[in-house]
């Protein structure tokens, strides 16, 4: 039992430690120089100099939730209309078009917002929402029509109108794929926030390419590891939410 | 009473229900039975619209039920499916809720009808109410289903392979429940089965459905005793027959006078679990008590074995 | 139900009515870096094909806006299409001021919207059409033909995008065999590491989580921060192991972006080799070892070839996935169609995006149906095998 006890707790532990080390090396980077010290040639400088790493990992984070608030509202509408009898006609091509719109690579995306939007956080937001949508609308659809049909059956014989099965059965049911959708969402949103400071966009990315490109691996590091525990802990959290609500309802969890 | 009249169901160029005519009495349950595919299903569904007819009418009490939109018509109408149907998402007393709040009601009376469902169903409201659907057995899902169908005191309840998903010794109380409230309530209850065991035991009157038409609709006896066509006679199924009518009946009427040896049977045991413990026992005759525990008669295999032939 | 509209056709029509009479047919710009003057495609192209090109797109628009049988439907957008492919290159080649070789070229809004919303039509016809996986594939390979010979004939020539690629045609197939074999290269080593370690955590249960979740964390972790978390161990290895350099491991370069894609690979293929294993129903199993076959022969001959469909579902995603991220490589020198992308955003030079961008598209397009409709002949053909 103790032993349990401990591999229970540890998942939590190790959560915490890397949340206090992130918001640690975010607030006050200098505490840890003398550990990237050694990466930097000839006196570079070891903590990133033009803009406060915590600004960025912020505007880095306003960029993502940002693009996936508007990713879902319209995913998840558009996953609702194609399932409703009105909507029913788009639904064979809308999930065509979403195979087809997951083979553009995020970068090509981004690169091609530039010409309609200029540089800048808009094309950057414009990529992220747009393939942010896809894995939302994708598990939207899933989860509004494998819906386990004696309790649509159930819903109807109750006397529900269609909006009321909509909102009290229907959406509760779908939540935690939609979860899911918006859990992938964010971490390709993540991902392409980064590159989207090749386009002039105030993100971590920042960080990494001004170390690629003056050959400092103490920046590229420190950029990467950010980077890499925001999506870690994002992507842990937002699964144990999945999880949590996925059990409420007695479902496997993936 | 419910009259459904000339009913029909189409579909392109299949016939579902084809032309179906049936009344059914106040405070009575009606079993309709038949084979997957018979349409039986698809019956019950127009009477709460789920499913709109191609031609007929369907009267409640005497109002075409096309009368109110679908889904008023459905929060009047009691519907339990099988395999329940609960919503995963929601709380038992939140489930048992769903109609009362679609329906309006004030936040007490929706919880004195809860608890009092819960109460008659066995379901402690302080323990199952705040739990979710997949913490309860399958005994007790089922239960709640039902008691989700009654909650907003319907006066027609429609049943859809209730028990089906149950295993025996539970789908036997569960059916006992029913009867026991259908009583107490006096809810008209219609009933799709495919199991005629199910139907001649529930059942005030037992509609036989075969290829969307209706083939037989008489009291449980009249079926087993002179079934309309050949269909009929198989579902009742030639060999099990006796035993079948025999379950109509309590021992209460099949009481002759005198004693005898052996361990009593309760009055409102079933004929035909009396024959079955007369057989076991290897006696030709068993004492009878009623309720009170006071001596009837007795009961013997002589007797019920007349009893079991066909009526005539 | 009395409407004669097709839902889909009025969206379709207002975007052809947008894009043909309100947007901008073509771009003109002195050269490749300033803002360009808009031409609508009266302006765009000669006296007769312009109003000729308007009547095509206005007629199929009225074809997708009425209820019209699927084979007129299909017709109407391949129609359009080809004339819009045609006449882009006719209006760079009328719109080139004579003797110019300075002046851009390129398509403009109202171009790429007329292509979207016949693309639209016609992806929603062959929908409907419910093709074969061998007739998907034949689709794709007819349209490659007609724009490869478009390509190989020089009509597109005064277009912009082709400019930019004949001013670095070597480099282009350099970087674009680079490209493929860096995707293609870390998915074989994907395949080959991967299976193994799929196989493994099947047998295996106390691994199973474990390595699944590791490998969960990676793919997490952005591509770019992973390249970069990935140049100092490499170039510690570079410099440490004796022969390593010579090998080409180094910091940054090829080696990084190899090693980031492979890693990012190793999930989808271990965990769909996981689950196509576990999925292999158990009567087969039991009937396998019942006959007396070693735990190799049921390997091979049973368990591989019924989950072969879903481990190669992982590949698919693997190889779509690897396309796109190897663009990424192009950031830490790892070469590939993203050089252009990146060297494009640097210039503020947009036809050179596109000549990183479209080729990577069209390899990950390509790819995901090919390979998609190799998983649908696969399963299928097991489906007929032995009905469930």
């Amino acid at each position: 039992m103790k032993e349990a006890g401990v591999k229970a707790w540890l998942p939590s532990l190790l959560r915490l430690a890397l949340v206090v080390l992130l918001i640690a090396f975010v607030t006050n980077p200098g505490w840890f120089e003398p550990l990237l010290k050694p990466l930097t040639e000839s006196n570079a400088p070891a903590i990133y100099n033009q803009g406060s790493l915590l600004t960025l990992t912020l505007l880095h984070l306003r960029t993502v939730l940002i693009a996936t608030v508007a990713a879902t509202i319209v995913a998840v509408a558009l996953a609702i209309l194609v399932t409703r009898p009105a909507g029913v006609e788009f639904l064979p091509l809308s999930r065509s078009l979403v195979n087809i719109g997951q083979t553009f690579p995020p970068v090509a995306v981004l690169a091609l917002a530039v010409p309609a939007v200029g540089f800048g956080e808009k094309p950057t937001l414009i990529a992220l929402f747009l393939y942010g949508l896809l894995p939302i609308f994708e598990n939207a659809l899933t989860g509004l029509t494998t819906l386990p049909a004696n309790v649509v059956e159930a819903a109807r014989g109750a006397g529900m109108t269609g909006w009321q099965r909509l909102v009290k059965v229907e959406l509760p049911l779908s939540a935690p794929i939609i979860l899911g959708g918006i859990r992938l969402s964010v971490v390709i949103s993540l991902a392409t926030a980064t590159i989207g400071s090749t386009v002039a966009a105030r993100t971590l990315g920042e960080v990494i390419i001004a170390g690629l490109l003056s050959n400092n691996l103490a920046f590229v590091l420190q950029g990467g590891l950010i980077v890499a525990a925001l999506a870690v802990l994002i992507y842990d959290g937002l699964s144990t939410i999945e999880r949590y609500t996925a059990r409420r309802m007695g479902q496997e969890t993936a | 009473m419910i009259e459904i009249e000339g009913i029909s169901k189409r579909y392109d160029a299949t016939t579902v229900v084809d032309d179906v005519s049936m009344v059914i009495e106040p405070r009575t349950i009606a079993v309709i039975v038949g084979t997957s595919g018979s349409g039986k299903t698809t019956l019950l569904r127009m009477i709460n619209r789920l499913v709109e007819p191609t031609a007929g009418v369907i009267r409640l009490d005497g109002a075409d039920n096309r009368s109110l939109p679908g889904y008023e018509l459905r929060r009047s109408i009691g519907y339990a499916i099988q395999g329940h149907g609960l919503f995963p998402h929601r709380t038992v007393a939140q489930n048992i809720a769903t109609v009362p709040v679609l329906l309006g009601w004030d936040a007490a009376r929706i919880k004195r009808r809860v608890d009092e469902l819960m109460t008659l169903y066995q379901l402690d409201p302080q323990a199952f109410g705040p739990r979710y659907p997949h913490e309860l057995s399958g005994g007790q899902q089922q239960r709640v289903g039902v008691a989700r169908a009654l909650a907003a005191e319907p006066n027609v309840l429609l049943m859809d392979e209730p028990f089906g998903a149950l295993d025996p010794i539970i789908r036997n109380k569960a059916q006992e429940d029913l009867l026991a409230i259908q009583k107490r309530f006096g809810t008209t209850i219609i009933l799709v089965t495919h199991d005629m065991e199910e139907a001649v035991h529930m059942g005030d009157k037992i509609a036989v459905m075969d290829a969307g038409k209706l083939v037989q609709y008489a009291r449980p006896a009249e079926i087993l005793a002179k079934p309309a066509s050949a269909f009929v006679e198989t579902l009742v199924g030639a060999s099990e027959k006796p035993f079948r009518l025999l379950s109509l009946g309590r021992v209460r009427d099949a009481v002759e006078t005198g004693a005898a040896e052996g361990e009593a049977i309760p009055a409102d045991t079933s004929q035909r679990d009396a024959l079955a413990e007369l057989l076991w026992s290897g006696r030709p005759a068993l004492p009878v008590t009623g309720a009170d525990g006071k001596p009837l008669g007795r009961v013997t295999v002589d007797g019920l074995v007349k009893r079991a032939a066909r009526p005539t | 139900m009395t409407t004669r509209f097709d839902k889909l056709g009025v969206v379709i029509a207002a975007i052809v009515a947008y894009a043909a009479f309100a947007a901008p047919f073509a771009t003109l710009r002195a050269n490749r870096i300033v803002p360009g003057e808009a031409r609508s495609i009266l302006e765009a192209l000669p006296p007769t094909l312009g109003p000729l090109l308007l009547a095509v797109v206005v007629v199929a628009a009225v074809v997708a806006l009425l209820k019209t049988p699927l084979i007129l439907r299909l017709a109407a957008s391949v129609v359009a299409l080809a004339a819009l492919a045609l006449l882009i290159g006719v209006a760079g080649g009328f719109l080139t001021p004579e003797g110019n070789s300075f002046a851009r070229i390129s398509p403009a809004s109202g171009f790429w919207l007329l292509i979207f919303a016949f693309t639209l039509l016609l992806a929603d016809g062959l929908t409907r059409l419910n093709l074969s996986p061998s007739a998907r594939i034949a689709v794709l390979v007819v349209t490659a033909a007609a724009i490869g010979m478009l390509l190989v004939s020089g009509s597109w020539n005064s277009l912009s995008i082709l400019k930019e690629y004949a001013n670095r045609a070597d480099s282009f197939w350099a970087e674009g065999s680079k490209h493929v074999t860096l995707a293609l290269g870390s998915l074989a080593a994907a395949v080959i590491a991967g299976l193994p370690l799929g196989i493994l955590c099947h047998r295996v249960e106390k691994l199973r989580a474990g390595v699944l979740n590791v490998l969960n964390i990676i793919q997490t972790i952005p591509s770019i921060a992973l390249f970069g978390l990935l140049i100092a161990p490499l170039g510690w290895v570079a410099t440490h192991v004796p022969g390593a350099a010579s090998l080409g491991v180094r910091g940054i370069g090829t080696a990084p972006a190899f090693v980031a894609l492979f890693l990012y690979s190793l999930l989808p293929v271990v965990a769909n080799t996981v689950v196509g294993l576990a999925g292999v129903p158990r009567a087969a199993n039991d009937a396998a070892r019942g006959m007396g076959m070693t735990e190799r022969q049921r390997l091979f001959s049973v368990e591989f070839p019924l989950a072969f469909p879903v481990i190669l579902t992982g590949i698919r995603i693997v190889l779509v996935q690897n396309i796109g991220l190897a663009t990424i490589a192009a950031l830490i020198g790892g070469g590939g169609f993203g050089v252009f992308v990146f060297q494009g955003v640097g210039q503020t030079a947009m036809d050179l995006v596109l000549l990183g961008a479209v080729p990577t598209v069209a390899l990950a397009f390509a790819a995901a149906i090919i390979l998609d409709a190799v998983i649908e002949m696969t399963s299928t053909r097991r489906r007929e095998a032995q009905p469930a």
